[in-house]
């Protein structure tokens, strides 16, 4: 514990902006995640311990798909692409096999499929870690904002994540396929009795989902070494957002998702043995207060 | 509750405890003692989280933590002073006791999906605490140095056959209390929650206050697999809290059905002889336990012996 550097740190400007920059980083990433998270809980009333899984896959794909095309862009393209297709079949051939029974069952698929595909990424792309490198295009000095380093990717990835939280949140309020989705999570059977496809909608939802994860893990890739098993702590961390920020709420992700990744990049100056400790008792905090979560409705 | 069944759990378990302490005598097999010495850990890990999931319909996915708070607060115990082993036994039993009491009291008001996610998260938060408290657990290298095997009662720990006898004795007492406690009409409230609470509330059951008492009965009997495990690795390992062995122990559990008492046991049997085979093939163990998993969950959606039950209805109890 080092209150003293947390103190300094936070007095310097130059300090206050590299650590902002850092946990907006990480809190933007995990917003992807969680959103897909919280989105599949919304609708489908699934807690898809699987999404870590989609995270990882799509950092390899992004990375495989990198040394291919040589284009950045492609490649986190395909990242999201593949895992979007991934998640319809994942849900088409899994997870539709068991809506509606335990959560035991739910909870035992989706640790099963992530056991198998931790494993076969050990076998595709071997057990090492893997670094993909900056793409060259940001391959250029940092920009300084009141003296503290930001990396122009930084600031991209930032961006990125950004807009996809507007285009996400008007989407679900303003669009037709937005309002469909918000009524399938409040009651599915009239969704159903009214005409629209469910089984589709359930998919798409899953597709956004797994789209999403996939787009956070390519975004990732050159930031954060890949490894089999780097699903799990994301995964987790992705868990604690949505518990925080309220189940099926995306402004609730998001804002718990900064919250979250402030806490990160301030702890590692004050707490650096005990980050992770330090997310924990953010989340244990607030929801012995409100164990609805900050934006969930109370049931 | 009869006297009828309560006689027969008994018998049932001085008989399989003579069968069980019989095998060495007749034939040695150092693999042998070492598979039930871990069985008995699982076992007890595994039936505790039963009593959790089957009975009450609480699906925790963090029960894990108090296998391993057991498995460090007595191999600290051990360690740093010289009380003998059965104290430092009880009182880390006594301590996770404790221990699932506080984090009961947290997570026991959550809803189901809930209940899942913030069991793992405190477990996590109690793996990120041994990981990063190096001087006191020695962080991810683990407890080393072992654990003093002061003999008790003319056991001699160090050898593995009292070793094998301390587990089986222990492990078959706390099946029986275990069981003792399942077919009591506490039991039966349990299970009632977990078929309607409101029902089980408007007869008036504090709810929280009878899952409160489940989740911190649960975490006590897993404190003392943990125990068990400790004794068997001479020390503590941040693995026995870690994530895949709260996933291994629901495994266990569904493996071999969660309607039946035995179901855990026969399902950690399973689940370790699996391991044990799986890994001398292929080093990809995941792939092959995943495969199993799916296997269950989509294709017989139910346990091994709840699937004998249905087959033979009225027959097993």
């Amino acid at each position: 514990m080092d209150i003293d550097a947390l103190g300094a740190c936070l007095t310097t400007p130059a300090c206050v902006v590299t650590q902002t920059t850092s946990g907006l980083i990480v809190g933007m990433l995990l917003f992807l995640v969680a959103a897909g998270v919280t989105l599949i809980f919304g609708v489908l009333k699934i807690v898809n311990f699987a999404h870590g899984t989609f995270y990882m896959l799509g950092g390899y794909v992004a990375y495989t798909a990198l040394g291919a095309t040589d284009s950045y862009a492609l490649a986190v393209l395909s990242g999201a692409l593949s895992m979007a297709l991934f998640g319809v079949v994942f849900e088409r051939a899994l997870i539709s096999r068991v809506y509606g029974s335990n959560v035991l069952m739910q909870l035992l698929v989706c640790y099963a499929v992530v056991l198998i595909f931790d494993d076969l990424v050990k076998i595709v792309w071997g057990p090492e870690f893997h670094a993909m490198g900056m793409p060259p295009a940001f391959q250029v000095p940092p920009l300084f904002i009141a003296g503290g380093v930001v990396p122009p990717f930084y600031a991209v990835l930032i961006g990125i994540a950004g807009l996809i939280a507007i285009v996400l949140g008007l989407g679900l309020s303003m669009t037709r396929l937005g309002k469909t989705v918000r009524a399938a999570a409040i009651n599915p059977q009239m969704v159903s009795v009214l005409g629209v496809n469910t089984t589709l909608l359930f998919a798409i939802v899953f597709a956004v989902g797994g789209g999403l994860a996939g787009l956070a893990g390519a975004l990732a890739a050159p930031v954060r070494s890949l490894s089999p098993g780097m699903g799990f702590s994301v995964l987790i961390e992705s868990f604690i957002v949505t518990v925080i920020g309220g189940m099926g709420s995306i402004t609730g992700a998001l804002v718990s998702a900064l919250l979250i990744g402030l806490v990160r990049g301030f702890g590692t100056i004050g707490f650096p043995q005990f980050t992770d400790g330090l997310i924990y008792v953010v989340m244990i905090a607030i929801l012995l207060l409100r164990p609805q979560g900050l934006f969930g409705r109370s049931t | 509750m009869k006297v009828g069944p309560a006689l027969r759990d008994v018998a049932i378990a001085v008989f399989a405890l003579i069968v069980v302490l019989a095998i060495p005598l007749l034939h040695r097999s150092p693999a042998f003692e070492d598979f039930v010495i871990r069985l008995s850990a699982m076992a007890l890990f595994a039936t505790s989280l039963n009593l959790l999931v089957g009975n009450t319909g609480m699906v925790s996915f963090g029960h894990g933590m108090f296998y391993g708070f057991g498995a460090y607060a007595f191999a600290l115990m051990m360690q740093m002073t010289d009380v003998s082993l059965p104290i430092a036994a009880v009182l880390a039993v006594l301590i996770t006791t404790f221990a699932a009491l506080c984090v009961g009291a947290i997570c026991v008001r959550l809803g189901t999906d809930y209940f899942a996610f913030i069991t793992l998260a405190v477990q996590m938060l109690f793996y990120s605490i041994i990981i990063s408290w190096q001087s006191l657990t020695g962080g991810d290298q683990g407890l080393r140095g072992g654990i003093p095997r002061r003999e008790i009662f003319g056991f001699e720990l160090a050898s593995q056959l009292h070793l094998y006898q301390f587990c089986a004795v222990v492990t078959v007492l706390g099946l029986l209390t275990l069981r003792h406690i399942s077919v009591s009409p506490f039991g039966q409230t349990l299970r009632m929650i977990r078929d309607n609470e409101h029902r089980a509330s408007f007869l008036g059951i504090v709810l929280w206050r009878a899952r409160l008492f489940a989740f911190t009965v649960a975490g006590a009997f897993a404190g003392l697999g943990g125990v068990l495990a400790a004794l068997f690795v001479s020390g503590a390992y941040p693995e026995l809290a870690d994530w895949p062995n709260s996933g291994q122990a629901i495994f266990a559990v569904m493996l071999g059905g969660i309607s039946s008492f035995l179901g855990p046991v026969l399902g950690a049997t399973i689940l370790l002889a699996l391991n044990d085979v799986v890994t001398r093939f292929t080093e990809y163990h995941g792939l092959v336990l995943g495969s199993v998993i799916l296997a269950f969950a989509l294709g017989f959606r139910r346990g091994v012996l709840d699937f004998i039950r249905l087959a033979w209805p009225g027959r097993l109890r």
